[in-house]
């Protein structure tokens, strides 16, 4: 009888960090589903090559570290970073603008810090944000809704071959934007109209960001994520929104555009959930997924970018310690909790 | 139970408890953070009865089944036991006894490997059973209300009755509160919220009436205002057996939710009652009792049937048995044995647990003995329980937060833990970690968490018991050495008294001081000082840790004290005495000087300690440093008191030595400035090699030097004063003038010694310096102290012998004494201070005073000018010719100044000469007799004080006698002293 000598408990969850993580995966699929049918097959090559992308660079950099490859490429979270970084990118990107975000990310934002769990920002977001300042152009232009190109057309686009200039167009949120800074000129306004009304919220974008709501509220049911970051962000992002609808409704967009626009959904419920890097305590996340909303309506409303879903992250992902160290919560047996970091 | 025993009970039970039971609301049941829902696997073993365990050929039973003190063996090998005869007993309060299982012979007593997780050996006792399983002699009580709750406690503690629910914490504590404790409720925990076991579950579906009763006897003893039971949900079967055997009793049977770990002593409270157990607190502290129902059960057998615990019911499961199920075994059957009768199924075993899956522990050998707490072995193949699956990083999921009871961040205490970082993890609070496992059981990166937990914890223990350990062992040590240090002084002070006593008596007055006395004296007052330092440091530690015997310590502290004081008034005394007794008192500078050198470099010593603790960093730093300048205090004191016996020395040896002052300085001022050189030499060394005390060197260096120079001013002035005060001598050639003229010379003598002395030192010092290279700052330091206090001293002792030897010659002829010898003519004294001329006495007085002015003001106007005098060259405002002016102004201040002194100088001389003259003795040893009488008076009372409860009357008469004669000389001294000053007009 040769027995096994462990520690209790002797037994745990099936489950494993990579089923949990491929959950993540199949939550996003409806809104893949929804970008490739509003904006054609550019997202679904995106998120590809971001995988192919993001499986060597891991395993190029775990090879350089001397780890064991398999083991570390099934926890799937490189998959994840690609899949998100994929998502975000807008669907004309070309393959050299994916291969230099995806492999940023999970070479730089990722292994270097030591990998999985020790990475304080969110990888797929520092991806995102060097290309948008080191290629603010081509990061920024999207497709009309509605009006999807043919696979070959985003091959195409995906090689370079065919140029971006004449297909883009801008978001809802651009066009706020330009209608919001030039609000006396009632001409362009009236002329940008229609994409800003699409059946509830800007045009095509409200289908984009339903669809990752329901993949959302998906996870949230398998348990994958909790509550607390999506409501928090959803609250962050819409009460200002709301507020200041109310107040001036010429200058500030109606909450529902707000929250159904860009990419507040996906931030919501697949972005600021990077458990690695966001606050840890359920209180803390409240407060974390609170401001990171906050600071993307006061970015869009009065900052100089269109969104600001990676740049709100990254920052709030800079002071989740802090927030840690402020909201333990009370231990059993504690009249209060403990603050500070001892 | 027999129907008139529960209606016993009942009646028993208090008024109020019935009325209230009646009209209570549904309970509510409250919840706790967190918790799983693993699978529960209880179907595997609930579904058969309980059947009897194997009878093995061998019970290993180990002493310590329980938490607490290992109970202790009343058997020996050989001995032949019968079932139920105690054979260890409990030993201390937190223990429990042990009983034989069955009958047999005890084979061995020693190490066997134990149910302990780390699969260490403990000692157990080993029968060989002989399969007739007889009964000792046992007898329960049919009613146990007739006992008092003390028997009762007593009889469950020698029953050898502890928690069997898990922990197997002796029960007759938890049932012991004592009378201040309201117990509000008790807490029948039924919950078996662990997957796999059912040995409650089916215990209360066969037994549930036992339980009652046991549960009424722990009411008997508790009498708690309610008495709630825990069951989870899952046993409908074992809710209505209980239910049914205590109905109309005033129990209530609360169900609560299956969830893990609701069975946790902390949790089923927060369910059933929703209080929380402070951290760090004990359930009773809230008014709360939990037993296990095993425990109920356990007791009533114990009470009503007179059975200790022998056995226990079991649960055997797991896929590796082809028959699972609940036996009731005897403690000490070993595992394997128990196997082999649950028949094993022929599966490869792979994980053996006692216990539950989520709190149990492996076996590493089936030979481990099923014990009080053993609620369950689990032989599951590598199929049930796999190998856990490889650790995987912390995705700070939060999935642990989730489900922790005690609501702890667990990702957080990981991490910590990790990284070592013990004191982070406590802040997170580490230790109201339960140990429960469900948060590893949840973590998708299966981390085995508890494993670090429990690692940091011990950690923290470890911390925290070297802490105590490490605390205890000084203060122990330091007790200690205060003790036997004091003993030593003690006895030292005693016998020194004895001596002194004896010696005054025989020789009837202070003339003859013995110089060893002194020396002895001496010796015990530094141990005396010696243990009281150490009597305070250990009072001002014990303190700091907020020790209780502190003021114990205090008061041996002040003791010792005392003790000091009095060894130091007793050398005080005999060292007053030594002087002007006729032995040798040179013998006792000696002496002194060797006292002053060990208490110097026992001060050195102290500093160096307190310069390598604060390099450490260590935090008895401040303790140490006011323990070195106490005995700098003592060097110094020493160092004064040796100089004092000095300067008297020379008086009373003074025929011995005859010495031409003019070359003992020259010797001296080589000696000086060979010592500066070597210092200096030193220094320079000490800045090449960069060592650190460099500045200390050079420092001494300087001071060497400045007490060189002085020496040689010195040696001028001799060489001056030489020729002028041997020319009015040797003329006359009187005997009086020769009797005091070797005097300056015998001190001068004293002085070449101490030089010499000092320049050996600093030659030592230098070669020490060369040696070590650094880090003897502190040695060096205190030793160019001591230079400079040898060189102070020379200086007064040369002024004195400088000033004394002119007036000499005029007092010579002014006196008509011939037998002018300075220990003499006592009975002249008083004569002749009569005959003091008040007139001129008052004379001298005012002449005193008006040039005293008058240098004041001249030493002023000359400081003044002198300032002024730099402040222009300085500044360059005055020119040549007025500079040189200035220059004359100050010369001729100067010289105003110095003839005022001079003047001054000579008056003062003039009127001490006088004192001499009319009383025999200079001023000095006027003050000293002064002084001496004085002390020996208060030792004397001293004495007397010490002597009156113990010695007889006779002894008590003597000394009184004494006391009378000291008193009277006390006064007579004063007086003379007082008069002397005063007439001379020096009161100043
Ligand atoms: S469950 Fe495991 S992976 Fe998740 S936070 Fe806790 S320790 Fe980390
Ligand atoms: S083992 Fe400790 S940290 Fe983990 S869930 Fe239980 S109480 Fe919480």
């Amino acid at each position: 009888m040769s027995l096994i000598t462990s520690t209790s408990p002797h037994a745990t969850v099936k489950n494993n960090t990579g089923a949990f993580m491929r959950q993540v995966i199949y939550a996003t699929l409806p809104g893949l589903a929804v970008l490739t049918w509003q904006f054609g097959w550019g997202s679904v090559i995106n998120v590809l090559w971001a995988v192919i992308v993001a499986l060597v660079s891991e395993a190029l950099f775990l090879k350089a570290r001397g780890r064991n490859i398999a083991f570390y490429l099934k926890d799937y979270s490189a998959v994840v970073t690609a899949v998100l970084l994929g998502l975000a990118l807008p669907p004309t990107a070309p393959w050299w603008l994916t291969l230099i975000g995806v492999s940023f990310a999970i070479i730089v934002a990722k292994q270097l810090y030591g990998g999985l769990g020790m990475n304080p920002f969110n990888p797929a977001m520092v991806g995102y944000v060097l290309l948008l300042i080191s290629f603010p152009v081509a990061m920024t232009q999207w497709l009309a809704p509605g009006e999807p190109l043919s696979f070959v057309q985003s091959w195409q686009l995906f090689t370079g071959q065919l140029p971006v200039d004449g297909l883009s167009g801008a978001t809802p949120l651009d066009t706020f934007r330009t209608v919001q800074s030039s609000a006396t000129d009632t001409a362009n306004a009236l002329a940008n109209q229609g994409i800003l009304h699409g059946q509830f919220a800007g045009l095509g974008w409200e289908w984009v960001n339903l669809a990752f709501l329901l993949g959302g509220l998906y996870l949230i049911s398998r348990k994958i994520i909790t509550w607390h970051i999506p409501v928090g962000f959803l609250a962050g992002l819409g009460l200002p929104a709301l507020l200041a609808w109310l107040i001036d409704p010429v200058r500030f967009a109606d909450p529902l555009f707000q929250l159904f626009s860009g990419g507040a959904m996906l931030g919501a419920f697949f972005i600021a959930t990077d458990p690695v890097s966001a606050a840890t305590s359920r209180t803390g996340r409240l407060i974390y997924a609170l401001l990171i909303g906050v600071l993307i309506w006061v970015i869009r409303s009065f900052g100089g970018y269109p969104d600001a879903v990676a740049f709100s992250v990254l920052l709030l992902n800079l002071s989740a310690p802090f927030i840690d160290y402020y909201t333990q919560p009370r231990t059993y047996g504690h009249k209060s909790s403990n603050r500070g970091v001892s | 139970m027999s129907q008139a025993q529960t209606n016993k009970t009942r009646k028993t039970r208090s008024v109020f408890a019935r009325l209230t039971s009646g009209i209570r609301r549904p309970a509510k049941i409250h919840d706790f953070h967190g918790g799983i829902h693993p699978p529960e696997m209880k179907h595997l073993s609930n579904g058969t009865p309980i059947t009897a365990g194997p009878l093995p050929q061998q019970l290993i039973l180990p002493l310590n089944m329980h938490i607490g003190a290992p109970a202790k063996p009343l058997v020996a090998p050989g001995d032949k036991v019968l079932k139920g005869q105690m054979i260890a007993e409990p030993i201390g309060a937190v223990s429990a006894a042990i009983h034989a299982p069955t009958s047999g012979t005890v084979s061995a007593i020693g190490p066997r490997p134990i149910q302990h997780p780390s699969g260490m050996d403990a000692v157990c006792i080993v029968i060989d059973t002989d399969g007739e399983d007889q009964w000792i002699e046992h007898q329960g009580t049919i009613d146990y209300t007739e006992k008092s709750p003390a028997e009762l406690v007593d009889l469950i503690r020698h029953a050898g009755i502890a928690g069997m629910g898990g922990a197997g914490f002796p029960t007759s504590i938890k049932v012991n509160l004592g009378d201040h404790q309201r117990v509000e409720q008790l807490i029948i925990n039924a919950v078996e919220c662990e997957p796999y076991i059912t040995a409650d579950d089916r215990l209360m579906r066969e037994r549930a009436e036992q339980i009652i009763t046991g549960i009424h006897i722990l009411q008997y003893l508790l009498n708690p205002r309610r008495t709630l039971i825990g069951i989870e949900d899952n046993k409908p079967e074992a809710i209505s057996a209980i239910k049914r055997a205590c109905k109309g009793c005033d129990i209530e049977v609360r169900v609560v939710p299956t969830k893990y770990p609701s069975g946790g002593e902390k949790q089923l409270i927060q369910l059933l009652t929703g209080k929380e157990v402070a951290s760090g607190q004990l359930p009773a502290q809230v008014g709360v009792v939990c037993q296990n129902v095993g425990t109920a059960y356990a007791i009533k057998r114990a009470v009503c049937d007179g059975e200790p615990l022998i056995s226990r019911v079991t649960t055997l499961t797991g896929d590796g048995v082809s028959q699972p199920g609940n036996y009731e075994v005897l403690l000490g059957t070993p595992v394997r044995d128990l196997l082999a009768h649950g028949n094993l199924a022929g599966l490869d075993i792979g994980r053996l647990v006692m216990g539950g899956p989520m709190m149990g522990f492996t076996l590493h050998n089936p030979g481990v003995p099923v014990v009080k707490t053993t609620n369950c072995i689990i032989a599951a193949s590598p199929e049930e329980l796999p190998e856990p699956p490889p650790e995987q990083p912390c995705i700070r999921c939060g999935s642990c937060a989730e489900v922790c009871p005690a609501n702890l961040l667990p990702q957080q205490l990981y991490w910590h833990a990790k990284n070592d970082d013990l004191e982070k993890a406590q802040h997170h609070n580490l230790m109201d970690c339960i140990e429960c496992g469900a948060c590893a059981y949840v973590c998708p990166s299966h981390i085995p968490l508890v494993q670090y937990y429990r690692y940091a914890k011990a950690e923290v223990r470890q911390q925290a018991a070297d802490q105590v350990k490490a605390d205890k062992a000084r203060q122990r040590f330091e007790a200690r050495q205060a003790r036997i240090e004091q003993e030593q002084a003690e006895k030292e002070a005693r016998r020194q008294a004895r001596l002194e006593a004896n010696r005054k008596k025989k020789e009837a007055g202070p003339t003859a001081a013995s110089t060893v006395d002194v020396a002895a004296l001496k010796q015990a007052s530094l141990d005396a000082s010696k243990a009281y330092k150490a009597a305070v440091k250990a009072a001002k530690a014990a303190e700091a840790e907020g020790a209780d015997n502190l003021a114990e310590l205090k008061a041996e502290a002040d003791r010792l004290k005392a003790v000091a004081d009095k060894a130091k008034a007793a050398v005080r005394d005999a060292k007053d005495g030594a002087p002007v007794a006729a032995a040798p008192a040179e013998d006792t500078v000696a002496k002194l000087k060797k006292q002053v050198g060990d208490a110097s470099s026992a001060y050195k010593a102290a500093v160096k300690v307190a310069k390598a603790a604060e390099a450490e960093g260590a935090d008895n730093v401040a303790e140490l440093k006011a323990e070195a300048d106490q005995l700098k205090a003592a060097a110094d004191a020493l160092k004064a008191e040796l100089r004092e016996a000095k300067t008297n020395a020379p008086a009373s040896a003074a025929p011995v030595t005859q010495a031409d002052p003019v070359a003992e300085l020259k010797k001296q001022v080589g000696d000086a400035s060979s010592a500066y050189k070597a210092a200096v030499k030193t220094a320079k060394q000490a800045d090449e090699d960069g060592a650190d005390n460099a500045a200390d060197l050079r420092a001494e260096a300087d001071r060497l030097k400045a007490v060189a120079d002085q020496l040689k001013a010195d040696l001028r002035d001799a060489k001056a004063n030489a020729p002028a005060s041997p020319a009015p001598v040797a003329p006359t050639a009187s005997t009086a003038a020769a009797a005091e003229q070797p005097d300056p010379v015998a001190a001068l003598k004293k002085q070449v010694g101490d030089a010499s002395l000092a320049y050996k030192a600093a030659v030592k010092a230098a070669k020490q310096a060369d040696e070590d290279g650094a880090g003897n700052a502190a040695d060096l330091h205190s030793e160019a102290g001591r230079l400079k206090a040898i060189a102070d001293q020379l200086k007064v002792e040369l002024r004195d012998a400088k000033a004394a030897a002119p007036p000499t010659p005029k007092a010579a002829p002014a006196t008509t004494a011939t037998t002018d010898s300075p220990a003499v003519p006592e009975e002249q004294a008083p004569q002749s201070l009569a005959e003091v001329d008040p007139e001129q006495a008052a004379k001298r007085q005012k002449r005193l005073k008006g040039l005293k002015t008058a240098y004041n003001m001249a030493h002023k106007q000359y400081k003044e000018a002198h300032a002024a005098y730099e402040r222009a060259e300085r500044n360059e405002t005055a020119s040549a010719d007025e500079l040189q002016a200035m220059q004359g102004k100050i010369d001729k201040l100067k010289a105003k100044a110095d003839n005022a002194r001079d003047a001054l100088d000579a008056l003062v001389e003039e009127a001490k000469a006088d004192i001499r003259a009319h009383t025999g003795k200079d001023l000095k040893t006027l003050k000293l007799e002064a002084a001496r009488a004085e002390s020996a008076l208060a030792d004397k009372q001293q004495e007397l004080e010490q002597q009156r409860s113990s010695a007889s009357e006779d002894t008590l008469e003597a000394l009184s006698s004494e006391l009378q004669a000291l008193e009277s000389e006390t006064q007579i001294a004063r007086k003379a002293l007082k008069q002397a000053v005063e007439e001379q007009g020096l009161a100043e």
